[in-house]
């Protein structure tokens, strides 16, 4: 139940991208087509849940008992960095199909300030293995879905008669904020349920 | 190249803000207040400043294909420099901006600068470059902050100017972020063109 509580959370209460604005860069960047964007989302969740497994352990198992924890932000994006290109390499070798639809993204992730975010966050919140895999796996989710959302209503925003000066970014941020407004309804769900589920 | 040029080209023509939109996590997050987007474009500028210096006198030495590899260690070892200092000394702004200290590492930014400019022209140069980017990049986070701080609070800098009653609270929570930066890129490029 908790892990549920977790989920709900990550993905619709505290967004990644509409609530903490972690990972904005894909979102502005990759939303211009459904296809794409699903692309992207696919393998964020692969190498966020992966790279949060790793920098866990490294902080749990080398930087707390040494008491390294200066070298976090060091070590944290080395990790990631190198594991997005072990990833690549390996996809290549094992699933020439994934890496095909995969590919063009990994490198795009290692600037993904959403993947160390999150690899930072877990530690800030003290969650144990489990949950932290939970959250980041629920945080991709939730990155995948605004990302997804987004990239249909800029579908539907190209065929629209848009004034001139808001033309190209200006109209994609102020959708964005609309956006953001809607997910900002599902402030509160995660209170209520945990009152509901009786863990408050 | 004359060095007023590059600062004036970092601050105008190249304004990360709006012209380039690189950086957009901490230019949406840490604009609630004028002072929060000010001390995060400063804690930017202080980094890039450095980053730049180093890489650019690094570059003779550091081999093509490791490039990178290095751009990333020397940016993260100047972050958690900072991170250190305002920890020890600022703790008010370290809990206002929080995450987005250690999240300096991957602002595109700084990695941006290190391949297109750090990594071509002489230290000085780049130091320039620095100061220029980093100014602009104050620039914009401080407006945004002004206009949300302004219509979401009703101050500037934490002066109250208006009545309270006057408060558009959405301007402070995330989606006025968005909003804002919206209408200032369409007010920029309206200027631009004009």
């Amino acid at each position: 139940m908790e892990y549920l509580l977790i989920f709900i959370s990550a993905v619709f209460v505290n967004n990644i991208v509409l609530a903490q604005f972690l990972g904005i860069c894909p979102f502005l960047g990759v939303s211009k087509k459904i296809d794409t964007s699903l692309g992207m989302s696919a393998a964020v969740a692969f190498v966020m849940t992966l790279a949060t497994i790793v920098t866990w352990l490294i902080q749990t198992y080398v930087l707390t008992p040494f008491e390294l924890g200066y070298l976090q932000t060091i070590v944290f994006i080395l990790v990631i960095a190198s594991l997005v290109q072990m990833v690549e390499i390996v996809l290549k070798k094992v699933s020439p199909a994934l890496y095909q639809a995969l590919g063009i993204f990994l490198p795009l992730i290692t600037t993904n300030c959403a993947v160390l975010g999150v690899a930072i966050l877990v530690i800030q919140k003290d969650f144990n293995l489990v949950q932290s895999v939970v959250y980041a796996f629920s945080t991709a989710i939730g990155f995948g879905l605004a990302l997804t959302v987004f990239a249909g209503i800029r579908e539907q925003l190209e065929l629209a008669r848009i004034p001139k000066g808001m033309q190209g970014m200006a109209i994609v941020l102020v959708t964005a904020g609309l956006l953001s407004l809607a997910f900002m309804g599902f402030s509160g769900v995660d209170s209520g349920l945990k009152v509901l589920m009786g863990l408050d | 190249m004359n060095y007023i040029s590059i600062i004036k080209n970092g601050i105008i023509k190249e304004n990360p803000t709006f012209v380039l939109m690189l950086g957009m996590c901490p230019t949406l997050a840490t604009t609630t207040s004028a002072t929060n987007g000010m001390a995060m474009g400063l804690a930017t500028m202080a980094v890039l400043i450095c980053t730049n210096f180093v890489i650019s006198c690094l570059k003779n030495v550091t081999p093509d294909k490791v490039r990178i590899p290095v751009f990333i260690v020397v940016i993260a070892a100047f972050v958690t420099i900072l991170q250190m200092l305002i920890k020890a000394y600022l703790p008010d702004i370290d809990a206002a901006l929080g995450l987005f200290i250690p999240l300096i590492v991957v602002n595109c930014i700084i990695l941006g600068r290190a391949e297109a400019f750090a990594a071509k022209q002489s230290p000085i140069a780049s130091l320039f470059d620095g100061i220029g980017i980093g100014l602009g990049f104050t620039l914009g986070l401080t407006l945004l902050g002004i206009f949300r701080e302004l219509l979401g609070s009703g101050s500037i800098f934490g002066f109250t100017l208006m009545n309270e009653t006057y408060n558009i609270l959405l301007f402070v929570l995330p989606p006025g972020a968005f909003i804002t930066l919206g209408f200032l890129i369409a007010i920029v490029n309206r200027i631009n063109k004009a």
